[in-house]
């Protein structure tokens, strides 16, 4: 530990400031961006846990439906697994968690635009977390509509539906309060000389997604209160007895939460966009249409929401309209991923285990994209909508992209936010060992699928009951895989090796930085000079 | 730029107001895609229960919330100007007018519950799908409006006592600009409820 | 716009008199439209652009749109235009079932 006779400063930023008496008050007060950030992030990932516990049940219980859990339950374990992980996990994931701790420091700024807000916005996930998990555990049900809340039985149904909506509803403002400050902070804080098209490309997928958090996450806003009124006083804007039309509430509720998938993955495409140039020795190929193809996936996927209703009911020249839309969302996509492969292609290859992790998020998230096609097509969708198809699709891309990219990130920021090492032989042992679970528990999902087994059901005939053995033997490896690389972290940051300031040889602003990061990031405000990733040009 | 100082400028400080405001834009949006799909189907219904409406407080309450916008507008010329006490006098007139638009919706409110109408009465479910989704739209959307607006009155409350303390002067009116903005907004929401809800019949 | 300009620059008070009175004559004049049946079948559509023109006015004099730069006037319109797609998109649903 750095000695006290140090001005404040330039201490870890994990030490005592003094300010207040106790230690959490000090970390729960703070505005500090790099302390919200860690404290966001052991949230996500203690919630992350719960989920996978969710998870796991899910899939024992499918061994032989009804040994485990009953009907009811059932229902109330994929709810609760799919809250958890999109709300409490995955939609904050990365902005909140990375964002917040690296944002500033790669644009060479101080602190976010409004470090107040910024703590609010924590206080609020706190917040709603706090509502979401009262409805699971006080008398009456725990929410059983499924993490989409459907009207007409989300207003029906007798279980804690009004508290878990509410937890939502703070958790979304939560959400649009950080979207309003990264954007503010990327146009106002950047460091002279740090223009546009210097900001590395996480930073610009921050932004992109900035900009869906608050555009999209009001209308959830709005749908989530029109179930809360549903409910407490009868408004009925999607009950048929009152008028009410149950396919306007899809609508309303995809709108944002096709918007959403995009705040998932586009901030974890920006982290696999850092790691691939370091770890190649190379700069980004393509960094211009690496960076607009962020917008451009902000923008299409606005347009997109339709397709998670082509049974619904919806009219057919919607539907074509929507499907065509939705294959054009692949474009920017595919711009990056080509520039992805392109920037590994002769490059200097050290295979440590972000490196890892990000090859894995381009190959995973591969199959998620492709089979994403296949349903976006109108005709295979009404074969395939609401099976296990659906199911494997969004693991792929969600649990395969994001969380994977999640994990890079990880063990690729793990020397600056806790000044250690972890060790990379049980990283890669733990890849390994999620890498095979993973494609076992969710490529059984794209045959299931096919074969027609319904998604969200408790029970299902004998032949079925082959695929459902083998994924489940799929999460055993996967969550041996987690506990594998989880514990290879949690032991590393007490007993891992003292890390160097920059382990990696990365030319982004943290890396000039000392690890763990300091309370004040940069000594002196920086002037930039060059782009993120001047890897030929220092090699010349 | 504010890199400098490491601190958030005034331009930062609006634009972040604005991207708030942007956010409200798409809340009462959803609100107005359900009222124009809504009436898009139910058309005469929508008709007849417009009907109902008292157009003459409809009318003077647009007046008031006109009115009022024109005073905080005119609140902010005059801070930048040094002139605070002007401008706490226009910041008061703001306050009042947004009473009293609330008193006048409560009358408008009292009025409709105590004939029966209201979400999920026996006598509101008695009426046409139509109607009972028009007033279903009216309270839900009147309401939220409603509480737009005194949040608002609360907030140019706290601006007035800044100003008094001079807190917000000629130099730092960030806050008060921000309050004006967001008063300028709710303004424009009832700009289009107004027709929405009172003239259509 | 010089930075700094929608900063510095005061809008005068004969202005915004002007604005809001002009705020008061629209308004008469939609409640004429509306009651009169100025423009029969058109009566929504004509409610409708005149409410636009009011906020029209708002938004340029009263939240001083017309003095800031071109940035937050685009944005106003991607936030405009998003709500309109949203709007569009659903009608294109309900419209042609």
């Amino acid at each position: 530990m750095t000695s006290k006779n140090e001005p404040a400063a330039t201490r870890g930023f994990y030490e005592r400031t003094g300010k207040y008496r106790w230690v959490v008050a000090e970390w729960m007060m703070s505005t500090d961006h790099k302390r919200i950030g860690v404290m966001y992030l052991m949230a996500i990932l203690s919630f992350f846990s719960v989920g996978v516990v969710l998870g796991f049940l899910i899939r024992l219980s499918l061994l032989s439906p009804g040994w485990l859990v009953g009907q009811q339950t059932y229902n109330e374990l994929f709810t609760l697994h799919g809250i958890i992980q999109i709300f409490l996990f995955i939609i904050p994931g990365i902005p909140v968690a990375f964002g917040n701790i690296f944002l500033p420091i790669l644009i060479g700024a101080k602190d976010v635009a409004f470090p107040r807000i910024n703590r609010l916005s924590w206080w609020l996930y706190v917040g709603g977390a706090l509502l979401v998990i009262t409805s699971i555990v006080i008398h009456g049900h725990p929410p059983d509509t499924g993490w989409t809340f459907y009207a007409p039985y989300s207003i029906r149904t007798p279980a804690n539906i009004s508290i878990a909506v509410m937890g939502v509803f703070v958790l979304g403002f939560s959400s649009i309060l950080t979207g309003l400050n990264f954007v503010t902070t990327i146009h106002r804080m950047r460091a002279p000389g740090m223009r546009w098209f210097r900001m590395p490309a996480f930073p610009w997928t921050l932004y992109a997604t900035g900009w869906v958090q608050m555009l999209a996450t009001p209308v959830l806003a709005i749908t989530l209160l029109f179930i809360f009124l549903g409910r407490f006083f009868g408004v009925g804007f999607f009950d048929p007895t009152k008028g009410g039309d149950p396919i306007l509430y899809e609508h309303l509720f995809w709108m944002y939460s096709h918007p959403a998938v995009y705040i998932m993955v586009l901030p974890a495409m920006g982290i696999i966009s850092e790691i691939v140039p370091v770890f190649s020795r190379r700069a980004l190929f393509g960094y211009l249409p690496v960076c607009l193809s962020a917008l451009g996936i902000a923008i299409v996927g606005y347009a997109v929401w339709g397709h998670h209703m082509f049974t619904s009911g919806m009219s057919d020249t919607a539907r074509v309209i929507f499907s065509f839309v939705s294959f054009l969302v692949a474009v920017p996509s595919g711009i990056k991923i080509f520039n992805w492969v392109s920037t590994l292609y002769k490059g200097s290859i050290a295979t440590d285990a972000p490196l890892l992790f990000a090859l894995s998020f381009i190959f995973l998230f591969s199959i998620g994209g492709l089979t994403g096609l296949i349903i976006g097509a109108l005709a295979p969708n009404l074969h395939l909508h609401g099976t296990y198809f659906i199911v494997g699709h969004f693991h792929y891309v969600m649990f395969g992209g994001a969380g994977f990219s999640i994990i890079a990130a990880l063990h690729y920021w793990f020397p600056k936010i806790t000044g250690r090492m972890y060790s990379e032989r049980f990283a890669k042992m733990g890849w390994l060992n999620l890498f095979v679970g993973f494609n076992i528990l969710y490529f059984s999902m794209f045959i299931l699928g096919f074969q027609g087994m319904p998604r969200r059901y408790f029970d299902y005939p004998a032949e079925y009951h082959m695929s459902h053995v083998i994924s489940t033997m799929g999460s055993w490896f996967l969550a041996i895989g987690l506990v594998i690389i989880f514990a290879n972290l949690i032991r590393s940051i007490f007993k891992g090796e003292k890390a160097p300031a920059n382990p990696w040889g990365g030319k982004t602003l943290e890396w000039s930085l000392p690890s763990p990061l300091t309370h004040e990031n940069f000594e002196k405000v920086p002037t930039i000079t060059r782009g993120p990733y001047p890897y030929e040009e220092e090699a010349r | 730029m504010s890199t400098e100082t490491g601190y958030i400028d005034h331009k930062g400080k609006k634009m972040a107001m604005w991207f708030f405001l942007f956010t409200e834009i798409l809340f009462f949006g959803g609100m107005f895609l359900l009222y124009s799909i809504y009436r898009y189907k139910y058309t005469v219904d929508f008709h007849s229960a417009a009907a109902e409406e008292n157009i003459i407080l409809g009318t003077i309450n647009t007046c008031v919330l006109l009115t009022s916008s024109f005073t905080i507008a005119l609140s902010i010329s005059f801070i930048k100007q040094g002139k605070k006490d002007i401008s706490s006098v226009l910041q008061l007139a703001t306050i009042l007018m947004g009473i009293a638009f609330l008193i006048i919706k409560y009358f408008e409110w009292t009025a409709k519950i105590d004939i029966g109408i209201y979400p999920n009465s026996t006598v509101l479910l008695t009426l046409a799908k139509g109607e009972i989704l028009f007033f279903g739209l009216y309270y839900v959307m009147t309401g939220l409006h409603g509480l737009h607006v005194l949040v608002g009155v609360v907030v140019i409350s706290f601006m007035l006592h800044f100003t008094r303390t001079e807190t917000i002067n000629r130099e730092n009116y960030a806050r008060l600009e921000n309050t004006g903005l967001y008063w300028h907004f709710v303004d424009i929401v009832w700009i289009y409820l107004y027709p929405l809800f009172y003239l259509i019949t | 716009m010089k930075e700094g300009y929608a900063e510095d620059h005061v809008v005068a008070t004969g202005i915004y008199a002007a604005v809001w009175l002009a705020l008061l004559a629209l308004l008469a004049a939609t409640i004429a439209v509306a009651k009169l049946r100025l423009l029969a079948q058109y009566s929504v559509l004509g409610s409708l652009a005149i409410a636009s023109a009011k906020a029209a006015l708002v938004l340029a004099f009263f939240m001083h749109l017309k003095y800031e730069g071109r940035f937050l006037k685009s944005m106003l319109s991607l936030a405009i235009a998003a709500l309109t797609l949203l709007i569009g998109l659903t009608f294109v649903d309900v419209w042609l079932r």
